[in-house]
């Protein structure tokens, strides 16, 4: 036997050996493991309570195994409902508008931002546009509280002042889905516009440099050179926000709204309806939404992914 | 003059606009700008309004009466905040403490390439990220087999390890540990425990920073998994706070009648307005205050989780 045919087998040997390093890798990932089987595989597993007649109390595998198989009925009763239309429309409609606004809005001041003049002033800019991601659902709630309560609202005491009558702002759905789309697009642009910024300014500047030797304008720069490279970033995070079509921020439409009964039509999605049928203990119809937010989510994101992939192998995630 | 200089070299050279649309722009920002910390000013300046000048005039950008009889008042008798700022702190420490343990050791196992199960924890890791079982099951899970209801770890396990955070770690440790360094530590007879905890953790501040601090903020604002899991007020956190006191502000005399003052001279006594504000305060300064400073490492872990997703 040759001496490369052998050290290629001792090289073999090696790699499928199990070796005392695996056995300690092993120890290390274990706890994290343990943390995934408990808080996502086993709720993966769960999710065929969906299809069941499920009881609230008791042990849960003895309930999961015990309680009777009842095919598509939770489906059936959810579809059939009256609300079932609603939430959906809500659920992908606001969804469809925060994707686009998400996108464009962000890039666009993304590049505006690194056009200014001062670095200084962009970065101290940049810092306050920031600060709504940090801020939890349950202040924005209170703060959306001090400007349109009924009788102490800041919105209201203006409109008085300025002749006008009092709204009482929780009652009245049709201003409902400006808000939360302004609230929405308020809370994510500085933290979309930092991630877009960070490739802008991490592009090479001879780029630039050889469109200013071409006579390209501030416009054309953007439009030829800018926007292409940040191509790759909008379409991954197009792919995720594709990807979760079906889920909603729980705390945008059940929080801000002080999940007012007025304002069901406009704001109850799917992840609302889930949490107040599971705090009613109604654990049917919500199973059988969960399940279908999970199955369809999936489904969703893979599809998003496949299509970029034909068009742009490179952008693709998987 | 620094400055000065970086103005004229490189992009900014070749990527002036004219003066009037920079100008422009800055109108623009600033206005944006001032919209995103409007929040912090009303809140700031409901809480030091004195109660009679919002029962009478309501809410204002700048307190008709300045007063400081909430802040007293959470001093003197806001046992019920004080809790609830403790809960938060504990759940914020023990919890990111532990995230960061959990996340960071599966990051270097799914980076050590010659490791045997790689493929299958990738995998495990990575099905959390397009599939889940969703509320209603994860519910049942960790109230009726793990026995989370009205556990202080119900605010703490489920936050603790995020795939996204993984992925970060992974990468982190791939493109900047070099493998020389673990294998000369292997060949003196290491275990890879005592690499993972006295050699590479020690080196990789930065990505210990950036999500330590992903979970901290995640933590300090976390209200659902009260929301879920806990109706022992006495396990409130300040979020959960604000937000029962958001549907009932008499919640507070509550617990301070059980010292001794009648419920209702309290109701009608106590600053309830102000110092409902005034919580949120407690949950918004040491924010605002924080993230500016820390925001590189989030803007790097955030950049790092978006691109190699």
């Amino acid at each position: 036997m040759s001496s490369a045919a052998e050290q290629k087998n001792k090289r073999k040997r090696l790699q499928i050996r199990w070796h005392k390093q695996d056995t300690e890798l092993t120890l290390l990932a274990l706890p994290t493991t343990i943390w995934y089987i408990l808080f996502c595989f086993l709720p993966m597993f769960g999710i065929i309570i969906a299809f069941k007649n499920f009881r609230i109390s008791g042990g849960f595998f003895s309930n999961v195994f015990n309680s009777p198989w009842i095919g598509f009925k939770n489906f059936e009763f959810l579809f059939k409902s009256n609300d079932a239309w609603i939430i959906i429309r809500n659920t992908i409609g606001y969804n469809i508008i925060f994707i686009v606004l998400g996108i464009v809005l962000p890039v666009l001041f993304a590049i505006m931002i690194g056009l200014l003049h001062s670095r200084k002033a962009s970065k101290v800019y940049q810092t306050m546009m920031f600060l709504p991601y940090f801020l939890s659902w349950v202040v924005i709630s209170a703060v959306g509280w001090a400007f349109l309560s009924f009788d102490k609202g800041i919105v209201n005491q203006m409109l008085v002042s300025m002749g006008g009558d009092p709204i009482n702002w929780y009652m009245e759905p049709a201003y409902w889905p400006f808000f939360l789309i302004l609230l929405n697009v308020w809370k994510g642009l500085g933290y979309g516009m930092v991630i877009y910024l960070a490739t802008i300014t991490s592009l090479d500047s001879t780029y630039y440099e050889a469109a200013v030797m071409d006579g390209a304008s501030i416009w054309q720069q953007t439009r030829y050179i800018t926007l292409p490279m940040l191509k790759l970033v909008i379409v991954m995070l197009f792919i995720l926000a594709v990807g979760r079509i079906f889920y909603t921020d729980f705390g945008l439409f059940y929080q801000v709204t002080r999940d007012s009964n007025s304002l069901f039509n406009v704001s109850t999605t799917i992840d609302v309806m889930v949490f107040k049928q599971l705090k009613s203990a109604t654990v049917g119809m919500a199973s059988a939404a969960a399940f279908v937010q999970s199955v369809l989510g999936c489904a969703t994101i893979l599809i998003a992914n496949w299509i970029v992939r034909k068009i742009d192998p490179e952008s693709a995630m998987m | 003059m620094a400055t000065q200089i970086e103005y004229t070299t490189g992009l900014d050279k070749f990527n002036r606009t004219s003066n009037v649309v920079n100008v422009f722009f800055h109108l623009i920002f600033i206005l944006l700008a001032l919209i995103c910390i409007i929040p912090v000013i009303v809140v700031l300046s409901i809480s030091f309004s004195s109660e009679a000048s919002i029962r009478e005039s309501g809410y204002h950008l700048i307190p008709v009466a300045w007063s400081g009889e909430a802040y007293a008042y959470i001093a003197n008798q806001g046992s019920m905040i004080l809790r609830a700022l403790g809960v938060s702190v504990l759940v914020t420490a023990v919890g990111t403490v532990l995230g960061v343990l959990l996340t960071t050791s599966m990051g270097y196992v799914l980076s050590r390439p010659s490791y045997k199960l790689r493929g299958f924890l990738t995998w495990v890791v990575f099905i959390p990220m397009i599939f889940n079982g969703g509320l209603v099951s994860s519910y049942f899970i960790n109230t009726n087999l793990l026995g989370l209801k009205d556990s202080v770890w119900a605010l703490i396990l489920p936050l603790a390890v995020s795939s996204f955070n993984v992925i970060i770690c992974k990468t982190f440790f791939k493109s900047t540990i070099p493998d020389g360094l673990i294998e000369s530590a292997e060949m003196d007879g290491a275990s890879q425990l005592r690499i993972f905890f006295f050699i590479i953790l020690p080196i990789s501040l930065p990505v210990l920073a950036t999500i330590g601090l992903f979970l901290c903020f995640a933590y300090w604002n976390d209200w659902f998994q009260s929301m879920l899991y806990i109706d022992n007020q006495n396990l409130y956190s300040l979020q959960a706070l604000l937000n029962s006191l958001m549907s009932n502000v008499d919640a507070l005399a509550k617990n301070a009648a059980s010292m001794g003052v009648s419920y209702a001279v309290l109701v009608a006594t106590m600053p309830k307005e102000s110092a409902r504000m005034a919580v949120a305060i407690l949950i918004v300064l040491p924010v605002a205050f924080a993230y500016p400073f820390f925001q590189k490492y989030f803007i790097s872990g955030l950049t790092i989780g978006a691109v190699k997703g």
